[in-house]
């Protein structure tokens, strides 16, 4: 019986990473592909790996595989978020399909910045540019 | 080795085969580091499932090292893409 439900947790996880990489191949955009991606490929590692903990059942093996699941649902979030604002810093072109874009009209792609939509209504713009470029100039300057 | 896992492995196998062809024709850095990291998701599962096969379980640190090395790889391309890398806009 626990070999059944091992097969059952290993054949649904695979299928699972293959429908990931199905996704990762068909869809049309680096957003849309990232939310293939990093959902279908967490559920999959975390299924293969509660077969593992059935198919062991000794402490320290399922400590590790516990391990690798908590491990894998705290990366994956953040390393989609991470290289999501990265592409789209760096110009990723989103689908011709794309409804709504709500970062585009609070991101100067000129000098990198993002505003909260908030500071426009105190309208203290030479304040704020100055104090913009020169945090330019100190993240220049540490970047050498 | 059962016929279970076996077919669990093929399968992996041809996501690991379309994941190629992604990182291989992705047009921009951001698609080929999300193909990497599903790399690294995916030999994560192969990992698990060859510890099945051949019950031997310290095949699971070796998944944790990978899991761990394809984190830190995407956080570093990101960094760089986010600093020093060529702006296409």
């Amino acid at each position: 019986m626990i070999d059944g439900l091992v097969a059952v947790l290993v054949l649904a996880g695979s299928a699972f990473m293959c429908l990931a990489a199905l996704g990762i191949l068909r869809l049309p955009d680096l957003l849309t592909r990232m939310h293939a991606t990093t959902k279908a490929a967490t559920l999959g590692v975390s299924l293969i790996m509660l077969g593992v903990c059935l198919h062991f059942a000794v402490e320290t093996v399922v400590a590790r595989a516990l391990a690798i699941i908590l491990f894998i649902m705290m990366t994956a979030p953040v390393a989609a978020h991470v290289i999501g604002r990265a592409g789209y810093f760096v110009g990723a072109r989103l689908w011709s399909g794309t409804l709504k874009d709500e970062l585009k009209p609070h991101y100067d792609p000129l000098n990198h910045r993002l505003h909260s939509g908030l500071d426009d209504a105190d309208a203290s713009s030479p304040h704020g540019s100055s104090a913009g470029s020169g945090d330019d100039t100190d993240d220049a300057a540490s970047g050498k | 080795m059962s016929i279970v896992m076996l077919v669990g492995l093929a399968v992996m196998s041809l996501a690991l085969c379309l994941t190629f062809i992604r990182l291989f024709r992705g047009p921009s850095l951001p698609d080929r580091v999300v193909a990497m990291e599903l790399f690294s998701s995916i030999l994560v599962g192969m990992m698990g499932v060859i510890a099945i096969a051949t019950e031997v379980s310290f095949f699971l640190d070796v998944a944790i090292v990978v899991a761990l090395m394809g984190f830190m790889a995407t956080i570093g391309f990101s960094r760089f893409l986010e600093r020093g890398g060529p702006r296409d806009d």
